[in-house]
């Protein structure tokens, strides 16, 4: 880094300080600000002030276009805040990152009219580093709390979505809802075949009417799970099989063996019932 | 039962016409195939079912499924119907993965549920 550089910085870290309130008053103006902060304006300018600070530190340090420096985790844990709360009332990360770089414009602006000549052309480029800086710094958070939610969101559903139920003495059922990939097969085939030990089963009901659709792939993890459940010495009825399904399945040409199945739950339950060797009325 | 051999075997017991099989330790090939032979030399007097009860089967390669599967397909020519029943969950799932749906066997959850199966004398599967 040349001198010339770190004099940019320095003259950036002395305008910010200096033009602290009219850069907080501006900020407070933009979207990011004003959506963050609809409490009133006179908290957005104080959160504003708190960034235009933690932004000052930085210039100081020197290093503007380091996303690594230690000065930046004031300017992290600020911007954090803000982009949590602009995600949670549903702005996409490109919206985010527009709305961060939004802050720069106001900052080149000034120090471009208010800095003499022979300060200007470094301090133009130290203040373009910092503002670029901070918008990756913005993007950096904003992909970091992405991967956040969908690796919870994975847990959850897979910690969801796979339940076992007891419908009758010795019937169990799995509503399966959501994509059938081989992972959540997984994952049911094992809760249902320990399911069957635990209840003495002699059915499981596969019901799949919350799965959007059934391709070859998902018709074999179906055959799979059926095969092993038949293994097992219990029998297995696939149930919830909708008009457009039994088309698609029909169309691939998927040949389903020897799986029985049943249009509702409510038909597959008289089946087992069946098997088991209980019947009851129809109303 | 040929105790001569002097190697473990699974020993085999009659129950009136059906054949019981209980294998209570880890199976290897040689005990595998030992058992073939058993059951299909006493499958040949008089039974109408034989029943392998693998409930303390904790692991299941290609070969001993295969060795099942030809153990059910010589006793249904010889006597009725082979039951397996009891299988553990992760022995059905390695078989599963492996492609080997023992097409010809039938499976019961219990040994109650095997006999019952047998008695019936109906294809449950």
């Amino acid at each position: 880094m040349t001198v010339a550089e770190n004099g940019g910085a320095a003259a950036v870290a002395d305008f910010l300080r200096a033009r602290r309130e009219q850069l907080a008053q501006q900020w407070a103006d933009l979207t990011l600000f004003r959506a963050v902060h609809t409490s009133g304006r006179d908290v957005a300018v104080h959160a504003a002030h708190r960034l235009v600070d933690a932004l000052t530190e930085v210039a100081r340090d020197g290093r503007v276009d380091d996303v690594t420096v230690p000065a930046l985790d004031q300017v992290r844990a600020a911007l954090a805040q803000m982009i949590a709360a602009r995600s949670q009332a549903g702005a996409t990360p490109p919206q985010v990152a527009a709305e961060v770089a939004e802050l720069k414009r106001p900052v080149i602006a000034m120090v471009g009219r208010e800095l003499a000549d022979a300060d200007r052309g470094a301090a133009l480029i130290a203040a373009t580093d910092l503002m670029g800086t901070l918008r990756l710094v913005g993007m950096e958070i904003s992909l970091s709390d992405e991967g956040a939610i969908v690796a919870r969101q994975r847990r959850q559903l897979s910690e969801v979505a796979t339940p076992v139920l007891k419908l009758w003495d010795r019937v169990v059922a799995v509503p399966l809802i959501g994509t059938l990939d081989s992972a959540r097969t997984q994952v049911v085939m094992e809760t249902l075949l320990e399911a069957i030990v635990d209840q003495h089963a002699a059915v499981a009901i596969l019901d799949i009417t919350g799965v959007p659709l059934v391709d070859t792939v998902v018709a074999q993890h179906l055959m799979k799970t059926a095969l092993a459940v038949r293994l097992m010495g219990a029998r297995c009825v696939v149930s919830g099989i909708r008009p457009q399904i039994a088309q698609t399945i029909v169309q691939l040409g998927i040949d389903l063996g020897d799986i029985t199945t049943r249009a509702t739950l409510a038909d597959a339950l008289e089946w087992a019932l069946g098997q088991v060797g209980t019947s009851i009325g129809r109303a | 039962m040929n105790a001569a051999t002097g190697m473990r075997r699974v020993s085999v017991h009659r129950l009136g016409e059906v054949l019981l099989a209980s294998i209570q330790q880890e199976l290897t090939d040689s005990i595998a195939v030992a058992l073939r032979q058993d059951l299909t030399e006493m499958a040949a007097a008089g039974t109408r079912g034989v029943i392998i009860d693998i409930s303390q089967v904790e692991i299941v390669d290609s070969f001993l499924a295969r060795v099942l599967a030809e153990i059910a397909a010589a006793t249904r020519i010889l006597a009725g119907r082979t039951v397996v029943c009891g299988m553990r969950p992760p022995v059905a799932i390695t078989m599963v993965e492996m492609g080997l749906g023992l097409p010809g066997l039938h499976t019961a959850r219990s040994l109650e549920d095997a006999l019952a199966l047998v008695e019936a004398g109906e294809v449950g599967r």
